[in-house]
């Protein structure tokens, strides 16, 4: 039984006036992956949001409601969002890697946290491409451009990158959706190695892969949690209608 | 010449018009008739544009180059001595081509940071109220005309600079005096006269720069700040050099509004020096000059028209290199 790592509770955004989350009450459990499915524009990305406040940076935004973070309120007053991002880092669905080598790519983010020993970057940059299995084919061009690499290995860089300041837990945004299958499949077996040591939050199209690589499933719709729980009985003996029709295919 | 498993070649149709009775080779439709003619406008209005290029260059190398035959390029080029009307006149046009150069160096080093950040701060800082009043002002920045930028240097920033050269020079014996109308005025007009071209170029490449990059640099922790400096705006750089050297050339062509602020005489370009530019040479000059002294006008023209053609060269090979 994997502890709880994040709980959030009767949690509400409002972009404006328009109402993205309702009443979210969700847990999600350490070192265990959860998925997040539900149709576009049901609030799946705001709510992967709302774990490492990145909605802090869209203008309009208003949340009530709590998320805790080891039982941390994380919009509480004071709260450091610098620090609170470091340990809840997050991969986009376009792999974005800087304009800069591979290797300045990996020690961005140490550095913007004040690391500037050279020795210590090596070991930084080795131990992140290693885990996130791209270490054998970048080890010889560190120094190149990152952007000249293929869409499947941007992807496993930039969660080097994201690992590189050593997060608890990551958040995924469709990591997978623009890449091809092969470069899809490397991943989720990525994903499946990383979950041992890091909370693993994925949202995915693709219920074919929620199944493959989640311990957990949640299926939003219009802003609201349907249903969620463990991934095998979610998908064999689902609890609610709206759950049924749309793993059965009868929703966009 | 078999095709097909059984070695057999069939054809579907035996009209060679095919099942829609169209046939591939038929007579070129209306459309198509219309598109060719439209690439020959389009072909037509390109060829003028490079015969137009073409025939400057031309012209100006044909009028710039008799002085230069006449004279010796050491004689022109690399001496400082600028007496075109004297008896035993003299051409050299260095002091000239050196102040054009240290003034628009200097106004790039002054106008640039400031354009840069004027931009940083309207893409990334600005409240909305305030950015709807930034920008229409610096487009108008823009259009106004140099002669403009002129009166109002001569109005406004002589005096001024007079009085600093006042305080500088306190007490000095040597010193000419050139109330203000000197290189410093002169490099103060031309910083604020690049900053429109250099602040809505580069704007408009900070706000290329693809949103997820930021919000990347932001998930890892880092600040707005760190992440303006370290990542937006090293992802504009191609834009921000193309900004930069667009300034350059403004600055390096400019002539109404330094003939107006920068005094007029043939000098070492220091900051308190009254001096002469290649544009304001020929400016203040061509109304009475006639023979060789007319022709090393031109050879400033032409000195100048080089200059130009050697910024957009090298704008051409930076974002080449930068795309490569
Ligand atoms: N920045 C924003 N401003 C206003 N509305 C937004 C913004 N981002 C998302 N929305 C709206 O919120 C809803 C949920 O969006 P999102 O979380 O991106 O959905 P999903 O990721 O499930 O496709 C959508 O209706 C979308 O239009
Ligand atoms: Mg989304």
């Amino acid at each position: 039984m994997n502890c709880i790592k994040i709980e959030t509770t009767d949690l509400n955004l409002y972009y404006g006036n328009y109402h993205a989350l309702k009443a979210v009450t969700m847990d999600i459990r350490a070192d265990a992956v959860t998925a997040l499915i539900g149709p576009s524009g049901c609030g799946k990305s705001t709510f992967l949001k709302t774990i490492n406040r990145m909605n802090d940076l869209i203008q309009g935004v208003r949340i009530t409601g709590r998320v805790c973070l080891d039982g941390e309120e994380i919009y509480a007053p004071g709260v450091d969002v610098t620090t609170l991002r470091r340990r809840v880092g997050m991969v986009f669905q376009q792999p974005n890697p800087f304009p800069m080598s591979i290797y300045d790519n990996i020690a961005y983010g140490p550095r913007v946290h004040g690391e500037k020993n050279k020795n210590r970057l090596d070991e930084i940059v080795e131990r992140s491409l290693r885990r996130a299995a791209i270490w054998e084919e970048t080890k010889d061009r560190l120094k190149k451009p990152a952007p000249g690499l293929s869409g499947g290995q941007q992807q496993r860089l930039c969660i080097a990158r994201a690992l590189a300041v050593e997060p608890e837990v990551l958040l995924l945004d469709e990591p997978t959706s623009a890449l091809d299958p092969v470069s899809s499949l490397r991943i989720e077996e990525l994903l499946l190695q990383l979950k041992k040591s890091y909370t693993i939050v994925i949202v995915t199209h693709n219920m074919q892969q929620a199944v493959r690589i989640s311990d957990d499933t949640a299926f939003f719709l219009a802003g609201t949690v349907v249903e969620w729980g463990r991934t095998g009985q979610f998908f064999s003996r689902p609890r609610d209608r709206k759950t049924m029709d749309y793993i059965a295919g009868r929703y966009g | 010449m078999d095709i097909g498993i059984h070695g057999v070649r069939q054809t579907a149709h035996n009209t060679p018009q095919g099942r829609l009775g169209l046939s591939v080779t038929e007579k070129r439709s209306h459309t198509q008739r219309i598109e060719t003619a439209a690439e020959a406008i389009f072909t037509l209005c390109a060829c003028c544009m490079v015969f137009a290029v073409g025939s400057i260059t031309l012209y100006m190398i044909a009028n710039g180059i008799p002085a230069i035959y006449k004279l010796g390029a050491r004689e022109i080029l690399f001496s400082s001595v600028w007496k075109p009307t004297a008896a035993d006149p003299s051409f050299g046009i260095l002091y000239v081509i050196l102040t054009s150069v240290a003034g628009t160096v200097l106004a790039i080093f002054l106008g640039v940071p400031v354009a840069l950040l004027t931009a940083v701060f309207l893409t990334e800082a600005a409240p909305r109220p305030l950015a709807a009043v930034v920008r229409p002002a610096i487009e108008l920045l823009a259009g106004i005309p140099s002669v403009v930028y002129g009166l109002l240097g001569m109005l406004v920033l002589n005096p001024l600079v007079y009085r600093l050269e006042q305080w500088v020079f306190r007490g000095s014996q040597t010193h000419q005096f050139t109330g203000g109308a000197n290189l410093l005025s002169a490099v103060l007009v031309l910083a604020i006269m690049i900053l429109p071209t250099v602040i809505s170029v580069s704007e408009t490449a900070l706000r290329a720069v693809p949103e997820q990059l930021r919000a990347s640099s932001m998930a890892l922790g880092a600040s707005r700040i760190q992440t303006i400096f370290q990542i937006i705006l090293p992802a504009a750089r191609p834009g921000i050099v193309t900004a930069v050297v667009l300034g350059v050339g403004r600055a390096v062509g400019e002539a109404m509004a330094v003939n107006l602020v920068s005094g007029g005489c043939v000098n070492v370009p220091l900051p308190f020096c009254s001096v002469r530019f290649l544009t304001t040479a020929i400016v203040s000059e061509m109304g009475y000059a006639e023979g060789l002294h007319r022709q090393a006008l031109f050879t400033i023209g032409l000195v100048l028209f080089g200059f130009i053609m050697l910024v957009n060269i090298l704008l051409h090979k930076i974002l080449r290199e930068e795309k490569g």
